[in-house]
């Protein structure tokens, strides 16, 4: 996948290259909005990860210019701003993704995982699965393996949320603030709670466990071992 | 409403009793002249009576009764002030210019007054007199006295126009009272709307200087000089705070990229694992404190004030109670919302999420097994509350202010994680919309509740919360 990267702080381009690079991606870097811009412009990209903060050219401003030029490309901004007005902005601008400094490497691999995903045009499904395991988003009806499951409208959203990303790392946050909208950190494992009762009520008495764990990261649905 | 307002102002009552002083002290005043000019006056109809009593008393003595008569006949005749009446000894007039003894005088005393009836200009009148009644010998009595009508119209006069202008004396004075408070009230709402508005975070608002350069200018002067320095300060607290996040999140986020970077590349086996991992934890729990105190701090200087919007109590209550039921259901605790109506304010809908996820949190955390936990949004007479009450240990009354404070943890709770900011988290989101945190016993437990005023922040009246607990705001 190829992506872009605007972001001024040397040591912490050099850092997101790196990861980016290890990770089996190929990177473009740039250190202010204009030169981003161009490059965004001008080549192909699966994301653009753009610090909001950039010299000669606001990010937004680079984001909002791409957006003119009919540039579809996701692009997650990375902000030292943690407001709940900047992400507003950030996303009204035509940001994809908002993650606030300091990040975790692994959620904002999960979070340009998802943004690629999203780009692919299957999205509009009626219906999702995983192994032996079928939602249907119509009559939100959830069944494994024939048997029919009673999920309460948040595990639905739960189990809908974590099945369109089957086979991605999804993170606690993305799980907060995708489902239940939330922009601030619970502190307890609240997350991991819903989790735990989500997978008694799909996995349990079945053989092959679809949900995982991923250590130090989130979670992972997914047909195979 | 206004004219209670406008009485109960300082001004009024400092003109109140001015002109109460004042109306006292010239009715005295008056008083006194006019006590003392009836005496003067008195004396000098009493000398003229006496001077006239001696020399009748003379003729009577030197030309006896007839002589006296004579005398008394002649003198009634000239038609001055001067009054007579001789009367012999059954008391039956033998001379002078009065037709009979006038009625219930007091023949002991010195001097008298009494009416008589005498015809001016063809009129009968009934006049004032004053004279002395005179004892001669042989029975007969001799009743001398000037006529003092003149200055009986004016004690009448006097007596009954005192009461009218001691009465328009107050009217003016409450009148011109009234417009002077009202005045002042409206320089002094000026001043307090400004203050109101400046409390509700708009610190570029100044005091209405109106160039009369009265006390009142003075003192807004002074007011926007103070405001131009706390803006000031202000500025310069948000730009620390600004910096202070900038160049602490730039080395954090370094930090926390090492540590991760380090762990990628470590063999999934190798002992520094744990200890990277621990490391890590670590960054992370500096992270969130640092965050929540940056929120704090932003709450404070009022900074998201612009994303409040009109948002309804009651279903961010019922999310944030569904988002946490069952953490609290693993924990052995029943937490159930109180069904309630709409229950709209404005406020941040994320930032009041939070608050109650902290309230939650914490209820969750000291409740002890088989506790409930109750989460309720209601519309009170005073405007809305969302409350929080728990069956956990609670928090001693004396240490209920204390908690609010950043950082600060019971003794009870310093083994639990947490970083001791929950409450202070909590009780600014409440000062940024202008409500209050309470702290209150549950009866066991602690209930803990924001209260939002009814009236917008912006126009909340300058006057602190209810005193029947400590309160954060």
């Amino acid at each position: 996948m190829r992506i872009l990267v605007i972001e001024d702080d040397l040591e912490a381009q050099r850092y997101l290259v790196n990861g980016l690079k290890e990770a089996g991606h190929v990177v473009d870097d740039a250190a202010d909005g204009e030169t981003g811009l161009t490059l965004a412009l001008s080549r192909p990209y699966d994301v653009a990860i753009v610090d909001r903060m950039l010299p000669k050219m606001d990010g937004l401003d680079v984001v909002a210019e791409m957006r003119e030029h009919s540039n579809t490309t996701p692009v997650l901004f990375l902000s030292a701003l943690s407001e709940v007005d900047d992400r507003v902005k950030g996303l009204k601008a035509g940001g994809d993704d908002y993650l606030t400094k300091p990040y975790a490497f692994v959620e904002l691999l999960a979070r340009i995982d998802a943004l690629m995903r999203r780009r692919s045009p299957s999205s509009v499904k009626t219906r999702l699965q995983v192994g032996d395991l079928e939602l249907d988003l119509l009559t939100r009806a959830a069944k494994r393996n024939g048997t029919a499951i009673d999920l309460q409208p948040r595990e639905f959203r739960l189990l809908e949320y974590l099945m369109r990303h089957a086979g991605q790392v999804v993170t606690r946050t993305m799980l907060l603030e995708s489902v239940w909208e939330y922009h601030f950190d619970p502190q307890t494992n609240v997350i991991d709670v819903h989790i735990s009762r989500l997978r008694a009520k799909i996995d349990k008495g079945f053989e092959l466990p679809l949900l995982h764990t991923v250590r130090g990261a989130g979670y992972m649905i997914r047909a195979h071992a | 409403m206004r004219t209670l307002s406008i009485l109960r102002t300082q001004a009024f009552r400092i003109v109140f009793v001015y002109v109460a002083v004042f109306a006292l002290s010239v009715t005295a005043l008056l008083a006194f002249t006019y006590w003392n000019t009836e005496r003067a006056l008195d004396a000098q109809t009493d000398q003229i009576i006496g001077a006239e009593i001696a020399g009748l008393s003379e003729q009577y003595q030197r030309l006896g009764l007839r002589g006296l008569a004579d005398v008394v006949m002649s003198r009634s005749a000239n038609g001055g002030p001067g009054l007579y009446l001789l009367l012999d000894r059954a008391k039956q007039p033998i001379a002078g210019n009065l037709d009979g003894m006038p009625q219930n005088i007091n023949r002991q005393a010195g001097e008298i007054e009494f009416d008589y009836e005498r015809r001016v200009e063809g009129n009968l009148q009934r006049r004032r007199a004053r004279g002395r009644l005179f004892q001669l010998m042989g029975g007969f009595e001799l009743l001398v006295a000037q006529d003092v009508h003149e200055r009986y119209l004016t004690e009448k006069l006097f007596s009954t126009t005192l009461p009218w202008t001691v009465g328009l004396m107050l009217l003016l004075g409450l009148v011109g009272g009234g417009l002077m408070s009202f005045n002042m009230l409206r320089r002094l709402d000026g001043i307090n709307r400004t203050a109101g508005q400046i409390i509700a975070g708009d610190f570029s608002r100044r005091v209405t200087v109106t160039g009369a350069q009265d006390e009142f200018d003075t003192l807004a002067g002074s007011l926007n000089r103070m405001l131009d320095r706390i803006e000031r300060l202000m500025g310069g607290v948000r730009e620390v705070t600004d910096s202070v996040a900038h160049d602490l999140r730039t080395p954090l986020t370094r930090l926390r990229n090492r540590l991760e970077d380090t762990l990628r590349h470590l063999p999934a086996d190798s002992a520094q694992v744990g200890e990277i991992e621990a490391a890590m934890r670590e960054t992370d729990q500096i992270i969130t404190t640092f965050n929540a105190l940056l929120l704090i701090a932003e709450a404070d200087a009022g900074v998201m004030r612009g994303a409040m919007t009109r948002v309804d109590l009651a279903p961010i209550a019922g999310d944030v109670a569904e988002f946490y039921a069952p953490l609290a259901e693993e924990n052995g605790v029943t937490l159930a919302m109180t069904p309630a109506g709409a229950t709209w304010i404005e406020g941040n809908h994320s930032l009041i999420a939070q608050a109650l996820a902290n309230l939650i949190d914490n209820a969750i955390k000291y409740t002890p097994k088989g506790g409930h936990i109750a989460v309720s949004a209601t519309m009170t007479p005073q405007g809305a509350e969302l409350t929080v009450s728990d069956t956990g240990p609670g928090i001693p009354p004396e240490q209920r202010a204390h908690v609010i404070e950043r950082f600060v943890r019971l003794e009870s709770s310093r083994n639990s994680p947490g970083t001791g900011l929950g409450l202070s988290l909590v009780a600014a989101v409440a000062r940024l919309h202008g409500a209050w945190l309470t702290l209150d016993d549950n009866r066991p437990g602690l209930r803990a509740t924001m209260h939002f005023p009814r009236r917008a922040p912006a126009t909340r009246p300058v006057t602190a919360p209810p005193p029947r607990q400590r309160t954060a705001a």
